[in-house]
């Protein structure tokens, strides 16, 4: 995949710092130092429960952290103004559900709180910035219609239009794929590659199929138990060790024939002759 | 696939996309607005049909005279002194249930989350009847006492139901739980109460405008006119706190401060309602569902469910007094009305399978 990256607008560095996050007594995230590239696609995977969505949630500050902290342009976000920190830093939650009867430019226009003040209002600003992101997704034709029309793929792109009209410099977004179908996967992928080559946005994505976090990802992070076991360009960093460690099951590692990136392949105990 | 258009093309993608976004927005803002004008009028129409009927009937002609300060010694006392008072107490207690209800429904994203289902009416009520039945108390004292109840009967469904967060459904099941607690305080309190000191009070129990005066509409106003506005500019938080407290945090919202001072508003308009007219059962509870089918939309329509609360009051107030040959508390006519509404709606939600 070349690289034909433009230079973000405005540069911002998002990082966490010996960050601890906990449900209750039990630390999900312990003491987890990372650095996410600026203007970069970053994948974090990990087996489930390994902590990668609580990391996201704890950086888009939806998670209060017991000790350390998440650092935007080298300010803790838990300790700035809010809609400030919204003003940069978005994140697209996991399977969010829509209020009754909303319709697209309803709901993605809510993407354009932290934008308003107490008194002043919607202003042409945000019927452009609207525009814009339903343009980016390509859900214009759908604009006056309801969420609960639509297919999960409509619905998953209307979703990250509201995000998007947000307009920030880095966004988060956590398993934005996994109720899809495999076309639907690779559209919202793309979309989200076409956003941060043309506008330079940070994107942070927690997903679960290896193989297209590989295509994808400029960088990944693999987690295990709350905690870094390996992070950098997919093809230094995927190998058959990593996966036995972050996931604890064996593999060949293989090219995509497409992108060159590394392929993962399992194996199990039946059907695996030729990997013996 | 569109792509995304960069910063340098933006504006033209802009130009082009816009006026469909402008177009659909304008749409909804229309439908709104017509809406409001149509309820506006229907509540004028209702309203001089109530200041009309009577003993002392008025024709259309003499009741416009006497609004405008040319009545007779007579028709003025009849329409300033009784009726107006009356009716202006039915628009303002209809208009805060409403509000409330249609606030509680959208937070908590559930239709039986209205006050007057999860027990907040009947916070009210139970604070209500224990200062006049145990305390003695009179006027705004009780007042104070309703309130007093609602938020008690409030803080107790939110420190039950919390749980790191709140669900809509949880809430609504602690409320009901809470709504029959207060229910049984006010049963127990009338049972030994003197008959004449519990007829008194049992207003507090159906909901009536019967007791409707100028002093008390005085202070119903005052508190409307602070609290309205409040919660007409926390609307724009309500829609946020609509999307669920992820999104609603990602967009920049501090979402447990907002929640609790729109849940403050909406507990203290039930309360200020309650105080005048007694827990009038079903009007927040239709007002905002209705409000919404009306506009289309899906936030949390105020305004639209302000008219629609002050409308049924009015009109239940009129079918209550004049359509049967006996007359009828508000709070029975309205209950006549939105229970069959609770049900259709347990129903629907049962087959639905979403349990509300």
């Amino acid at each position: 995949m070349s690289a034909e990256h433009v230079e973000p607008a405005a540069s911002h560095r998002l990082e966490a710092q010996g960050l601890v996050l906990a449900y209750g007594d039990r630390p999900v995230v312990d003491d987890l130092s990372v650095a996410i590239p600026d203007g970069r696609i970053t994948v974090v995977v990990g087996a489930n429960g390994c902590g990668k969505s609580t990391l996201l949630r704890g950086m888009a500050r939806l998670v209060t952290p017991v000790r350390g902290a998440v650092l935007l342009d080298g300010k803790s976000v838990h300790r700035t103004p809010s809609k400030e920190v919204a003003r940069v830093l978005g994140l697209l939650p996991q399977a969010p559900v829509a209020p009754e009867g909303i319709t697209v430019t309803d709901l993605v226009g809510r993407g354009r709180y932290p934008h308003q003040g107490w008194f002043r209002h919607w202003t042409a600003a945000d019927d452009e910035a609207v525009a814009r992101a339903l343009e980016a997704t390509g859900t214009t034709e759908l604009a006056d219609r309801r969420i609960e029309d639509m297919s999960g793929g409509q619905r998953q792109r209307v979703w990250i239009a509201m995000a998007l009209a947000q307009e920030t410099d880095v966004l988060l977004l956590d398993e934005p794929t996994t109720y899809l179908d495999l076309a639907h996967q690779i559209e919202v992928l793309d979309l989200l590659t076409d956003l941060n080559r043309q506008r330079g946005t940070t994107i942070v994505v927690v997903m679960h199929d290896l193989n297209l976090a590989c295509r994808y990802a400029d960088h990944v992070i693999a987690m295990t138990d709350g905690a870094v076991t390996a992070q950098g360009a997919p093809r230094a960093v995927v190998t058959p060790e990593l996966v036995q460690r972050v996931f604890g099951i064996a593999s060949v590692v293989v090219d995509d024939p497409l992108s060159g990136t590394p392929t993962v392949v399992p194996v199990g105990r039946h059907h695996c002759a030729a990997s013996a | 696939m569109t792509t995304f258009a960069p910063a340098a093309r933006g504006t033209l993608a802009a130009r082009v996309g816009t006026p469909s976004v402008r177009r659909v927005r304008r749409h909804a803002r229309t439908r709104t607005a017509t809406v409001c004008v149509g309820l506006v009028v229907a509540l004028a129409v209702a309203s001089g049909v109530a200041l009309s009927l009577g003993d002392y009937p008025l024709p259309l002609a003499e009741l416009l005279a006497t609004l405008t300060g040319q009545g007779t010694t007579a028709s003025n006392f009849i329409v300033l002194g009784l009726r107006l008072p009356r009716v202006l107490t039915g628009i303002l207690v209809g208009a805060c249930f409403g509000l409330s209800g249609t606030t509680f429904q959208c937070l908590l994203r559930n239709p039986l989350a209205s006050p007057d289902i999860i027990g907040i009416s009947y916070g009210a009520s139970a604070g209500g009847v224990l200062a006049i039945l145990l305390l003695g108390w009179s006027g705004l004292l009780v007042s104070g006492a309703a309130l007093g109840g609602a938020l008690l009967a409030a803080t107790l469904i939110y420190a039950v139901a919390y749980r790191g967060g709140l669900s809509g459904y949880r809430f609504v099941l602690v409320g009901v739980g809470v709504s029959a607690l207060m229910v049984a305080v006010v049963n127990y309190l009338m049972t030994r109460a003197e008959v004449f000191e519990a007829q008194a009070a049992l207003v507090w129990l159906t909901g009536s405008l019967n007791g409707a005066s100028a002093g008390q509409l005085r202070t119903l106003a005052l508190a409307c006119l602070v609290l309205v506005p409040l919660l007409l500019l926390a609307g724009r938080t309500l829609l946020v706190l609509q999307l669920g407290d992820d999104v609603a945090a990602s967009v920049g919202l501090r979402v447990e401060a907002a929640r609790l001072a729109v849940i403050a508003l909406a507990v203290v308009l039930a309360a200020v309602a309650t105080a005048a007219a007694g827990p009038v059962g079903f009007v927040a509870f239709v007002a905002g569902p209705v409000a919404k089918r009306l506009t289309g939309g899906s936030g949390p329509s105020l305004v639209p469910a302000a008219l629609v609360g002050a409308l049924v009051v009015v009109v239940s107030d009129v079918a209550g007094q004049h359509l049967l040959p006996f007359q009828l508390p508000v709070g029975v006519v309205t209950a006549a009305v939105g229970a069959p509404y609770l049900l259709y709606l347990l129903i629907r939600s049962n087959r639905a399978g979403v349990g509300g």
